[in-house]
């Protein structure tokens, strides 16, 4: 395999990881209530399938795959279920969307497991749809469903397997602990993921800040055929993965393309794991491990906490806050989102709370732009940032689109070294809306052309029926069909 | 809505220019210790008049006072303070950043809209303009004696009729009058330019271009600091070097020497400091190479066949002209695209299935 060219570009923020990077993963007990939304992945919403009052148990599907794009829901723990109803949903604008609310019994009593079989031996087609009946959706923060990833890449003649160890924003340790206390699992969800595709080869690529992951993969991998521990070097955002597929491969995703394109499947670490679980040990996703830090964040720490728990009662658990925090985000700091109350739940694709300080955050006034070119430098992509803020400031979106507006990957780079503290990817994602919205409409005006189209096109021919039809009645009135002139055709 | 990174780098423009200003103190503090009390005197005009004149803007504008805070007029008073000769008479100060700062950045739209170095623009008007004071070159005595501090006071205000005794003519100049004289460079140089005197900085010059090595002090500070990077100053000098030693090894009778090219005159000031403005600079890699390389080859066509001794101001200004051009061409790859932007063909050939 071809040792690195990293990718161009990228940032080193400080990473503030040692605030739990070496803090064991500690077990959330059941919190008194859970919610949990029906929408945790990319797609359409799930449906639920149990009522208010109904029991369920630990494991058991409570709501199923919506129509398309979409993923199962399943109880996290068993309990009844108290409500259905809109809940303040994990995204930025503090919308409500509907969530299944469990009041659990605390017994915490498991569906029955059908007998287990060697998934090695099991149909490929099978696997995928038991991933996609196990719910799991990238777990990375994509929440893209797994199974539509992995189907799809089935006959992509995809080679080798890359599965994301790099955790690359600050903050976040999650990953880390994971690969460092259950290392042997996600090995075994990596190979699972190579033998449902057809791939040959496993690349599990670490970013070189996490040395205690490293060796406890390496220690697992021992005697593993055509599968290699990565390490990579710590560059925001190496997660990316074009970035990452362009570090572990030396290969470029071709714009527009897929990873498949350069014969590589790229899947999180804890998504792996996962896989792992559904497969090995049929049990669906109703956990996953979660950093809850911040300078605000009493006792920072790794959290296995059910879907559907309150991020109020993970802070809590971790101490509470020192003094209100002046930032909660979901995800990391480069890319995770602002959330207003501490009561959204924790959702299938989020792997750090965190709460900062007034000084762990910089949101000062933007000034004008130098034109100095740090952002030039810093992104990943080969963009000309300012260029492309400038014309979306200014509602030329065609012309920020010429400087690649629509190859930004929203990493925050540019943004993160901009001396004048010009929130340029808020500019990049309103003009990326923007232009989706345009291409929508000129493929509404372009279908609605093609019906126009056809439509006088099924006039005319009737028109030119009708006049046909006329012309031989008029002919057949005359009885002297020598002496016809040629039917009018198509006059209307 | 706040949106993401919610973490930064803490750096700011404010930094920028304050850390550029610091590296200027080295080779400003020379010089004035160089020239006396009226270049401390012009000096100190020239910021503060430039800095009048940006407040005097923003209030026009109805922007903010709290704008003075970038320290951009500072710097930009500070640069052009260090461009002009040492005993420039007051209205040389506040006339060249009035051109500077309301003329070369105001009317443009304020900091970052500038197509031109303001510095420069002014130092080029002002000497078009006002041969004679620009062009007054006093030695570097260091001797603060001669003139007292009231005798300063009469330098800068004009009243003071500066005896030929104590003014000289610049290494550039004087090699350049020498030459059309009929003279041998190799001999001229000989005779009357020390390489050391240069990189100290005891020759005549404007108020911070004499002392190759405080400069270059200050631009490794720049360097370490990732204020600016290599890629501007060192294609610019690079390029002189090679082409002043090309010219020598054919005609050393005609052509200077690189070491003398590259101590005198402005060159390093403009090489690290005055090309490497981030507003008027290409933003890529790509392109401040050719923009450096550009300065220094306009360098040394001015100074060798132009009727100027110097041309550092009017080669940065060129170049200045022809940054929106380079940054239109000179753009980074972008990642899964060839140079010309459409989809790259990947470089990965898959292997048959191998089921």
């Amino acid at each position: 395999m071809a040792f690195f060219s990293p990718f161009r570009g990228g940032v080193h923020p400080d990473s503030f990881k040692e605030l739990s990077a070496t803090l064991p993963i500690m077990r959330l007990p059941i919190p008194p209530q859970l919610f949990v939304p029906l929408r945790q992945h990319a797609g359409s919403d799930a449906v639920a399938i149990v009522e208010p009052g109904s029991h369920v148990l630990k494991g058991q599907l409570i709501a199923r795959a919506g129509n398309g794009l979409s993923a199962p829901v399943h109880a996290p723990t068993s309990g009844i279920v108290a409500a259905i109803t809109p809940v303040t949903a994990a995204h930025p604008s503090g919308m409500k969307s509907n969530a299944i609310i469990i009041k659990p019994d605390r017994k915490d009593t498991p569906v029955k497991v059908p007998t287990l079989l060697d998934p090695f031996k099991l149909p490929r087609d099978e696997l995928a749809q038991k991933i996609a009946d196990a719910g799991i959706v990238g777990m990375g923060g994509a929440s893209f469903p797994a199974a539509v990833k992995l189907s799809s890449a089935i006959d992509r003649h995809v080679e080798t397997i890359v599965i994301n160890g790099s955790e690359c924003e600050p903050y976040l340790t999650a990953d880390d602990r994971l690969m460092t206390e259950r290392a042997e699992k996600i090995i075994l969800g990596a190979r699972l993921i190579r033998h449902v595709v057809g791939a040959q080869k496993i690349a599990i690529a670490i970013e070189d800040n996490k040395p205690n992951a490293i060796s406890a993969m390496q220690k697992a991998a021992v005697g593993e055929q055509q599968l290699e521990i990565v390490v990579v070097p710590t560059r925001y955002p190496m997660g990316s993965a074009k970035q990452m597929i362009k570090a572990v491969t030396g290969h470029e995703v071709p714009a527009g393309g897929r990873s498949s394109d350069v014969g590589v499947l790229m899947h999180n670490v804890a998504t792996a794991y996962a896989i792992a679980e559904a497969l090995a040990e049929s049990k669906p996703l109703t956990s996953r491990i979660v950093t809850v830090s911040g300078g605000a964040i009493v006792r920072p720490q790794n959290v296995e906490a059910l879907i559907g728990t309150p991020a109020r009662y993970l802070i809590e658990f971790c101490g509470g806050t020192v003094n209100t925090p002046t930032r909660l985000l979901l995800g990391g700091p480069m890319m995770g989102h602002v959330v207003q109350s501490l009561d959204v739940p924790l959702i299938k694709g989020v792997a750090g709370i965190l709460a900062l300080t007034d000084h762990e955050i910089t949101n000062p006034q933007a000034s004008p732009c130098i034109r100095c070119g740090r952002c030039v430098s810093a992104c990943p992509m080969g963009l000309v940032p300012l260029e492309m803020a400038n014309r979306s400031k200014h509602g030329d979106f065609d012309g920020a689109n010429d400087y690649g507006l629509s190859d930004c990957i929203l990493c925050g780079s540019c943004a993160y070294v901009c001396p004048s503290h010009i929130p340029l990817v808020h500019y990049f994602q309103y003009a990326k809306g923007h232009l989706n919205s345009q291409t929508a409409q000129s493929k509404r005006m372009q279908y609605t052309r093609q019906l126009a189209e056809t439509r006088q096109e099924r006039i005319d021919k009737a028109a030119a029926a009708k006049a046909a039809a006329k012309a031989a009645k008029a002919n057949r009135r005359k009885r002297s069909p020598a002496k016809t002139e040629k039917s009018p055709q198509g006059e209307s | 809505m706040i949106s993401a990174p919610h973490a930064h780098d803490h750096s700011s423009v404010n930094r920028v220019m304050l850390h550029v200003c610091l590296a200027l103190i080295p080779c400003t503090a020379y010089s004035i210790y160089l020239f006396g009390y009226a270049a401390l005197n012009l000096f100190c005009l020239t910021i503060l008049s430039s800095v009048l004149w940006e407040s005097l803007c923003l209030k026009l504008r109805g922007v903010p006072q709290t704008q003075l805070h970038d320290h951009s007029a500072l710097l930009t008073g500070w640069l052009l303070a260090l461009t002009l000769p040492p005993w420039a008479p007051y209205w040389i100060a506040i006339g060249g950043s009035f051109i500077a700062i309301v003329i070369g950045k105001q009317l443009y739209g304020g900091l970052g809209q500038n197509l031109f170095n303001p510095a420069m623009l002014a130092r080029v008007a002002l000497l078009i303009s006002f041969p004679v004071q620009m062009t007054t070159w006093p030695l570097a005595s260091a001797d603060w004696t001669m003139f007292n501090f009231i005798e300063g006071m009469q330098i800068t205000a004009g009243l003071y009729a500066v005896p030929d005794s104590v003014t000289g003519a610049t290494a550039l100049g004087h090699l350049k009058t020498e030459l059309s004289a009929g003279g041998h460079a190799v001999h001229i140089l000989q005779n009357d330019f020390s390489a050391l005197a240069g990189f100290l900085g005891n020759l005549p010059g404007s108020l911070g271009e004499t002392s190759a090595l405080l400069i270059l002090l200050g631009g490794c500070w720049l360097l370490l600091m990732r204020i600016i990077s290599w890629h501007i100053p060192l294609s610019m000098l690079i390029t002189v070097a090679v082409l002043a030693a090309i010219f020598h090894a054919i005609e050393p009778a005609r052509y200077a020497p690189p070491s003398f090219h590259l101590l005198t005159g402005g060159l390093m000031l403009g090489a690290f400091f005055i090309a490497t403005d981030l507003v008027t600079s290409p933003s890529s890699k790509g392109g401040q190479l050719v923009f450096g390389t550009g300065c220094g080859a306009t360098v040394f066509v001015i100074r060798t066949w132009g009727n100027f001794p110097e041309g550092v101001a009017f080669a940065v200004l060129f170049m200045n002209a022809l940054t929106p051009l380079i940054d239109l061409y000179l753009r980074p790859r972008i990642y899964g695209r060839t140079r010309k932007g459409t989809p790259a063909k990947t470089s990965y050939t898959s292997k048959t299935d191998t089921e």
